[in-house]
């Protein structure tokens, strides 16, 4: 019977407060910014040499050259990919930017509420107007 | 050795000076994209259109902000490759002030000529072409 002595299981109260679930919202977005960031390198970079360096640069382009290019599901898909992954890198890089400027709750509300309507509408008609596109309008 | 505390003091140095060039110019080129998208989007309309406001990207003082944003997304996107090699390569916060010149250097040799090609057209119907 020497049990009794023995000093009984230890229970450490949870603390009082726990903190809130944790989001890894902000740690994804960073990872977002760098990864999107080095796409971005070879798209960007390659559509800003060929737009206006390359063969005479922005001289020679009008709605044929364009109707030219999208009739490769290449460029099509190339002109997809950086609307969505720059327009993406852009508006979370913006976010940060009126989370660090806007100090009133209701300003940084608001100015992430037009910001994120404005993305989605030019993400939208961007994708519209390369799905949709008709080379032979007008 | 180490005469120098180096990175203490992080305002006024590069460091400021490329984040706030980062910040500045990603925010110009955001919203250059939003008008680009939406000019873009004229094709949609009818060639007319479309030709018409591509017309003013050809025009002298236009081509010339081209140059500058050209200039200003080619800054960006090096830097942002020093950013990201100061975050995930073990050596990049030590190489990060000879990165910066680093990218400095290319940016100039990229844009010497970038800025001649861009140009070209401009200058020539400027002041007369050569050929
Ligand atoms: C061309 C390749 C590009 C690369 C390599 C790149 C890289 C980066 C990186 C690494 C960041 C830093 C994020 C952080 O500090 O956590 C960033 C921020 C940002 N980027 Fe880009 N980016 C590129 C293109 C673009 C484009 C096309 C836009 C505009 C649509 C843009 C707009 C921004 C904005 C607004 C920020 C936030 C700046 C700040 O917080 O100070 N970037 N970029």
């Amino acid at each position: 019977m020497s049990t009794a002595s023995q000093p009984g299981p230890v229970s450490i109260p949870a603390p009082r407060s726990r903190t809130r679930q944790r989001s890894n919202y902000e740690l994804y977005s960073w990872l977002f910014m760098r990864v999107s960031g080095i796409v971005l390198v070879f798209l960007v970079l390659g559509h800003l040499f060929i737009m206006n360096i390359l063969d005479g640069g922005v001289q020679r382009i009008n709605f044929a050259f364009v109707a030219g290019r999208w009739s490769s599901p290449f460029w099509q898909v190339w002109d997809l990919m950086m609307l969505w992954l720059a327009m993406l890198h852009g508006t979370n890089g913006m976010r940060t930017i009126i989370n660090d400027y806007a100090e009133r709750d209701q300003t940084r509300f608001w100015l992430k509420m037009i910001l994120f309507v404005a993305a989605g509408f030019i993400i939208l008609l961007g994708t519209l107007v390369i799905f949709t596109f008709d080379p032979n309008i007008g | 050795m180490a005469a120098m505390p180096a990175g203490t003091i992080y305002r006024g140095g590069e460091g400021m000076w490329t984040w706030v060039l980062h910040r500045i110019t990603g925010v110009g080129v955001f919203f250059f994209l939003l008008v680009h998208v939406l000019d873009t989007a004229l094709v949609r309309v009818s060639p007319a259109e479309y030709d018409a406001v591509i017309a003013t990207y050809k025009t002298p003082i236009i081509n010339l902000m081209e140059v500058g944003l050209v200039g200003a997304v080619l800054f960006h996107a090096l830097n942002g490759l020093r950013i990201i090699l100061v975050d995930f390569w073990a050596k990049g916060p030590r190489y990060q002030r000879q990165m910066t010149w680093a990218i400095g250097a290319v940016w100039v040799v990229l844009m010497v000529p970038g800025t001649f090609f861009m140009l070209k057209h401009t200058v020539e119907a400027m002041f007369g072409s050569a050929s």
